[in-house]
């Protein structure tokens, strides 16, 4: 199995990563190459397993459906990289 | 206590008898740490962030907080002073948390994580963060934007990974106890090579929350100490249902079996052939083997069995765990949190701030990921992985109708020499060969040592056990420490 240069850019583009060109040639054939070692699980025949399958305990459980206060917005702010009268500050959408 | 005895050489149980006795205070305690660090760290390397100031002002809490206490006669926290390090993939409220990442470089959290609001609550002095793969992607934390942690028994050597810098910090003994995380073998896989014993807890058992996701399936929050019964100890302190993790389940702990006359005659102990391969190095087999006798010696009936989808783990878990974490990551957007590296226009606010604040293997990992999941691939790949995943689970139903825990080796080699796989992502994929399907199947591992090799470079093997059977584990490895010394081992620094 291996990746076209066109296939790393459009994985990229996907994943919102701004890759280098060297970085997109690198991974162009390590991700062939795990691509490869990953193949051999095709060999296996799963058609009985069900198509969602779940490893996790069946006692999960849910809290109750009480409101209740979350972070202060001070606190939720702290980390912001900008900000504008109390809100998150993106630049420009579009152009 | 004798006089000469340091108080960074104490065990947990050995701390909290002394401090409960009036031995020492938390503040000795915790300058005798904080000191250690300070003498050692530069050639070590265990710690992103250390808190000294923090810790010597929850130590002197501890310690005002222990006399008002007795004076009232009410009971003590059962960690009171007890001095721990903390990965640096867990949130402490206030304290930066960086992933091991450049992207969060100056995030610190507005909360705690459960696993760490629960040890603050028993009393515990957080002495600083510890050193990781990038968002514990890695098995030698040489994946980390802070630098590479050495291991303590060779310092050209790695620590294991990506719980390194807790496992290199116990095994320093710049901390009695640390917590980690592991998600593929990111406890075990350092214990093993840094000489000292880790638990990876069911998944459910502790609550992830304020763990930063990597692989939100696999991910547990782990215990790294220098005996059993330590471990055992704060494990239980970090166990529980919490309304903040869906996954948690409340399954009640048994009684704590680390304790004299703990008895293991009758259990059976599963040797699963498909963990002894070619590969494996001798020196490694030999010491499980020899350790699988000690069990039998003990006691413990040893049966051959067989797990015969272990050499689907490693293709499995490497689609699951990067499509896992192409998602979890999608959140380091520079909107919130973490790196904003333009204001340009939106869309190179993303990919600009992503393609500079992650590492290469995060950004493998996500290119990974996001491939596996994308239209097209999405059955053959991701599917395909889930479906063998439940085959694997199932090996391991199958064999725990007829034994009580499966005995392995954590690693096929003991610590391997920094740079070793330079930039072979492959190579360092298979180092996690015989820890990944434990958390495929969500069960219990805990990892403890066994010997050394030629080298004098510690080797481990691992119990896995049965879901939210941590405890036959526990009585074990406590069984086999009290009867063996490897684990008193400690390196020269």
């Amino acid at each position: 199995m291996s990746l076209t240069f066109e296939e790393v850019e459009y994985i990229a583009m996907l994943a919102r990563l701004d890759l280098s060109l060297e970085e997109k040639q690198r991974y162009q054939q390590q991700l062939s190459d795990i691509l490869d070692h990953v193949a051999q699980l095709q060999k296996l025949d799963t058609h009985d397993i069900s198509s969602t399958p779940s490893h996790l305990p069946p006692r999960a459980r849910l809290r109750a459906d009480v409101p209740k206060n979350g972070l202060s917005r001070e606190r939720a702010l702290e980390n912001a990289p900008d900000l504008e009268e109390n809100q998150f500050k993106v630049p420009p959408v579009l152009g | 206590m004798s006089d000469t005895t340091e108080l960074t050489d104490l065990t947990v149980k050995e701390s909290l008898t002394a401090l409960t006795k009036g031995q020492i205070s938390s503040r000795e305690l915790t300058e005798a740490f904080l000191r250690r660090i300070s003498t050692h760290e530069a050639d070590v390397h265990a710690f992103i962030t250390t808190t000294p100031e923090m810790a010597l002002d929850m130590a002197d809490g501890a310690d005002d907080t222990r006399s008002q206490l007795k004076k009232e006669d009410k009971p003590i926290p059962a960690l009171l002073g007890l001095p721990l390090a903390i990965k640096d993939v867990l949130c402490v409220d206030g304290v930066r948390a960086t992933c091991g990442s450049k992207i969060l470089e100056d995030f610190k959290p507005p909360f705690n994580a459960t696993a760490v609001d629960k040890l603050l609550d028993s009393g515990i002095v957080i002495l600083g963060k510890t050193n990781t793969d990038e968002f514990a992607m890695g098995s030698s934390t040489e994946n980390s934007a802070y630098g590479v942690t050495h291991n303590p028994w060779d310092v050209k050597r790695v620590p294991g990974g990506s719980s390194g810098g807790s496992a290199a910090a116990v095994a320093a003994k710049f901390c009695p106890t640390a917590l980690g995380t592991d998600t593929g073998g990111s406890v075990r896989q350092p214990a093993a090579f840094c000489g000292v014993t880790g638990i990876k807890p069911t998944y459910g058992r502790v609550s992830r929350y304020g763990l930063i996701a990597y692989g939100s399936s696999l991910d547990t929050v782990g215990v790294l100490a220098r005996t059993a019964e330590d471990v055992e100890t704060i494990f239980r302190l970090t166990a529980g249902f919490d309304e903040r993790d869906a996954t948690t389940v409340d399954v009640p702990l048994a009684d704590a079996v680390c304790r004299d006359g703990a008895d293991i005659k009758g259990l059976r102990i599963g040797v699963p052939k498909e963990y002894f391969i070619k590969g494996i190095h001798p020196e490694v087999e030999q010491s499980v083997r020899d350790a699988i006798e000690t069990f039998r010696g003990l006691g413990a009936e040893i049966i051959d069995i067989s797990l015969p989808h272990t050499e689907f783990a490693l293709p499995v878990y490497y689609l699951i765990a990067p499509a896992e974490a192409s998602a979890n990551l999608a959140r380091y957007d520079g909107v919130r949190f973490g790196l904003r590296t333009t204001n340009e226009n939106m869309m190179q606010m993303f990919t600009e701030s992503r393609g500079v604040g992650f590492g290469p293997e995060v950004k493998r990992r996500i290119m990974l990921g996001t491939y596996a999941l994308s239209a097209g691939y999405y059955d053959a790949y991701y599917g395909q992985a889930q479906k063998v995943r439940m085959l694997i689970k199932a090996d391991f139903e199958d064999v725990f109708l007829k034994v009580d825990a499966v005995a392995a080796p954590v690693a096929p080699t003991t610590a391997f020499k920094i740079g070793r796989h330079g930039d072979d992502p492959l190579a360092m994929y298979l180092e996690d060969v015989f820890t990944l399907p434990a958390n495929l199947a969500g069960i219990p591992g805990l990892a403890f040592p066994t010997g050394f090799d030629n080298d004098r470079l510690p080797i481990g093997m691992q119990l896995m056990g049965k879901h939210f059977d941590e405890e036959t584990l526990f009585k074990l490895a406590h069984v086999f420490q009290h009867h063996t010394d490897w684990h008193l081992k400690t390196p020269v620094l």
